[in-house]
């Protein structure tokens, strides 16, 4: 029977049922839920490693010792991956290998909208894309078989809008699958030079097959139409296309590398005015200009963003879209925030007091670069935030590492905070490193990582303590404090940035959507509060502000008790009811 | 787009069960031998910012997002997001509001003010609004947390699926302890439109 899946869900599906055995992912939205539904299934042993080029390195063992391998990760994690993936195409697999590229046009929650398509080529990958659930489970499996076929590792390159939206889907039969044969093969294997140069020649023969291969391939198809418009298009665009202009020819790419030329070419002939529907960069229509073959594109639809049927209505067709109805008035904006109780609110609201400059790094406390808190400098990538406070100290001279902390989550300071820290030790950096310690990866939906001592599927594990590990490089100066205590935060800052060499300071206590322990229950005295309005800069939902009195006020549904508030409240009139 | 296609808009703030909604709708949906498709949001807007989620069934469905202005259905929440994707909303569209406010940090900081009235207002644009405390109404079916589900129950009706398609969407995706509870805010949602109500929305 068909069943609505997400396609994320209907990927771990495919894979699955292509008789995966290894699967191994670091979380990051959209592609997190890929290894999650997979590690649910019967008989797959499945993996949330430290980072994504781990990941693929796992997945690069698990293929030679001749299992099928599925390696998700968000676009930004292939270029944190990228380093093994070229060379993994030079080495080939044994076990079919794939990697799902989860992209992210429009930046629903990344900090780029980079196109992994462009991996395929200069990797030679050949990447494939699906264009709703149904045939993320049909493309998944097929790339297991196209994988082992062409000895390649395949990218299946999805987007946000497919990850996260449900259609029907018929799941098929599980392959029954023995494990490959391992042999040692050290002329594919081992990418010395001299074995690594007649590897790429092999390279480029398998390119050639491909390129034979995919003008064949099922998963391209003509559907004609009007053939006054032809539009080659893959993915969501594809739906967007058939929603608004159902009469025109339409080529759907299902291979997006290498291309079809002979089947392009020919789609081409037969229509009048070509159009390319692709997100983000150009890279079908470059291809066919190259070429010669007259095509419109960029030059009318945009290069950022994600697409939507009113786009292509309007860039395409020029009609407006309908306007539905109009209010006359201002909507105030709603972002996203820290939750009430959440334990990186009162790191970023004594950094803000302090006016200290503070490198960030990416997780759920970014946020704290956002009113009312406003105290981050810098977010680039995921560990980014140790290497650039060495950065500007060498930069500013040491100085200014007086009045710079580099702020890191507990799960990527394990994905790519350690290096860097080893880099502020061995280069005689001064940088205070705060490591915000919530045991968890709260950002992507709460994943276990090593230092919470728990697996993908919650079994107990060896803890990754993060104070010996930072003693163990050579930081001196470690401590731990507790980031809802602001006394003890402002103390540990006072003396780890005055401190000459670098400094550790642990922000331990869990997110607050994790921590169990039972809540005291605030209020404000309406008498002792004088309107000073401090509790409202921590920007905490639980507290708000009455313009009529003048008040605070404490919103008991909301409110986590975590007493952040008490702290800062000069005239204590934050109380706790039941205690006197 | 196709006539014989229903849009649902469902939107809300993070944390307040609206992927729920989705899914509940889209269950029945497929129970009555339509092609769905759903877009949800995951990740950074879950964060207590603003979020939908989009239903589309009927013979064959491409997009999995609803143009601007051609939501059936849109049904709020909360007051803001019902004005904020009120754009969204068909010609002769139903719109559902819950009446709950929820400020966001702008208003909770008291830089700027909440709009006052909100649900009069969208009332006097949009024919077909309906609004209703389904946050109380589900309280006293023995959670606040099921106002979605009066939500869908209400909605539910007035798109006119059978109650017992309803009954066994919630039945199969909310956890087995709370089925009875949101059994009954489902059934109080949809006992909360007459048949007067009824015939005006179908109009
Ligand atoms: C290379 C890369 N992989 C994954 C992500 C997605 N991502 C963003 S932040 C984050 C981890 C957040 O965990 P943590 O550092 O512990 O902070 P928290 O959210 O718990 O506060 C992840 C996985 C990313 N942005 N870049
Ligand atoms: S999920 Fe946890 S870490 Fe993220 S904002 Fe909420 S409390 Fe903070
Ligand atoms: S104690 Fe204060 S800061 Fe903490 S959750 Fe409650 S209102 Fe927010």
């Amino acid at each position: 029977m068909k069943s609505l899946m997400i396609g994320n869900m209907a990927i771990a599906r495919g894979a699955y049922e292509a008789g995966v055995t290894v699967a191994a992912a670091y979380p990051g939205t959209p592609s997190t839920e890929i290894v999650e539904n997979i590690s649910r299934f019967e008989g797959v042993y499945a993996e949330w490693s430290p980072n994504e080029k781990v990941a693929l390195e796992v997945g690069f063992g698990a293929s030679l010792g001749g299992a099928r391998t599925l390696v998700a990760m968000k676009h930004v994690g292939v270029n944190v991956a990228a380093d093994p993936l070229y060379t993994l195409s030079y080495t080939g697999v044994n076990g079919g290998l794939v990697l799902v590229s989860a992209d992210d046009p429009g930046m629903h929650s990344s900090q780029n909208e980079q196109d992994n398509r462009g991996y395929g080529r200069f990797a030679k990958l050949l990447v494939i894309e699906p264009s709703d659930s149904q045939e993320a489970l049909d493309f998944t499996r097929e790339a297991f078989d196209l994988s082992e076929q062409y000895d390649t590792p395949v990218m299946l390159r999805v987007t946000t809008r497919l990850c996260h939206s449900q259609s029907l889907v018929q799941p098929g039969e599980k392959l029954d699958r023995p494990l490959k044969e391992y042999k040692k093969n050290e002329a594919k294997y081992v990418m010395l030079p001299g074995f690594a140069r007649l590897r790429h020649l092999e390279v480029e023969k398998r390119m050639a097959a491909l390129r034979e291969y995919v003008e064949e391939s099922p998963l391209n198809r003509i559907e004609w139409g009007d053939r006054n418009i032809g539009i080659i298009t893959s993915g969501i665009p594809y739906q967007y296309v058939k929603e608004v202009m159902p009469e025109v020819s339409a080529l759907k790419l299902g291979t997006v590398n290498p291309l079809p030329e002979k089947l392009i070419r020919s789609f081409a002939s037969q229509v009048k005015k070509l159009y390319v529907v692709e997100e983000l960069e150009p890279v079908i229509e470059e291809q066919l200009k190259a070429w010669g073959i007259e095509v419109t594109g960029k030059s009318v639809l945009p290069r950022t963003g994600e697409y939507s049927p009113e786009l292509l209505e309007e860039l395409l067709l020029g009609v407006p879209a309908p306007s539905g109805y109009q209010l006359d008035e201002s909507i105030p904006a709603r972002p996203p925030l820290l939750c009430p109780g959440c334990p990186h609110r009162g790191v970023f609201y004594v950094l803000k007091r302090k006016r200290l400059t503070v490198t960030g790094d990416i997780g759920c406390y970014t946020l704290g670069a956002l009113k009312p808190l406003g105290a981050m400098d810098t977010t680039l990538c995921m560990g980014a935030s140790i290497g650039a406070a060495l950065g500007l100290e060498k930069a500013r001279g040491p100085e200014s590492a007086r009045k710079t902390v580099a702020v890191i989550g507990d799960s990527t300071f394990v994905h790519s905070g350690i290096t860097p820290l080893i880099d502020t030790v061995y280069n005689r950096g001064n940088t205070t490193v705060m490591i915000l310690d919530n045991g968890t990866t709260a950002m992507t939906g709460h994943q276990d990582h090593p230092a919470t001592g728990r697996t993908i599927t919650e079994e107990e594990t060896s803890r990754l303590d993060l104070e010996a590990l930072a003693r163990a490089v050579g930081v001196k100066r470690v401590r731990k404090v507790d980031p809802l205590r602001i006394g003890e935060l402002e103390k540990a800052l006072d003396e780890e940035l005055s401190h000459d060499g670098p400094s550790v300071i642990l922000a331990t206590r869990p997110c607050a959507l994790i921590d169990k322990s039972p809540k005291p229950s605030l209020y404000i005295d309406e008498d002792k509060c004088k309107g000073c309005k401090i509790c409202i800069k921590l920007g905490c939902t639980g507290v708000y502000w009455v313009q009529e009195e003048k008040k605070a006020r404490i919103n008991p549904d909301l409110c986590q008790g975590c007493g952040l508030c008490i702290d800062v409240c000069k005239f204590d009139a934050v109380l706790e009811r039941g205690a006197n | 787009m196709a006539a014989d296609t229903t849009n649902i808009l469902i939107v809300g703030v993070g944390g307040q069960g609206t992927l729920l909604a989705s899914r509940v709708l889209a269950q029945a949906a497929v129970a009555q031998g339509h092609d769905v498709k759903v877009s949800e949001i995951h990740g950074m807007a879950q964060r207590g910012g603003s979020v939908v989620s989009q239903v589309r069934y009927g013979p064959k469905i491409f997009s999995p997002i609803i143009k601007r202005g051609d939501a059936d259905v849109i049904m709020a929440f909360e007051k803001l997001e019902a004005a904020r994707y009120l754009p969204f909303l068909k010609k002769g569209g139903l719109m559902v509001i819950n009446t709950d406010r929820i400020d966001p940090l702008p208003v909770m900081s008291g830089e700027v003010a909440y709009p006052e009235k909100l649900e009069e207002k969208i009332a006097r644009v949009v024919p077909k609004t309906i609004s209703l405390d389904a946050t109380g109404i589900a309280a006293g079916c023995g959670t606040s947390r099921a106002a979605n589900i009066v939500l869908v129950g209400l909605v539910g009706r007035a798109l006119g699926f059978p109650l017992d398609a309803l009954e066994e969407a919630v039945r199969g995706l909310v956890p087995q302890k709370v089925v009875d509870i949101n059994i009954k805010a489902l059934n109080a949602g949809w006992n909360y439109v007459d048949n007067d109500l009824i015939s005006m929305v179908r109009d």
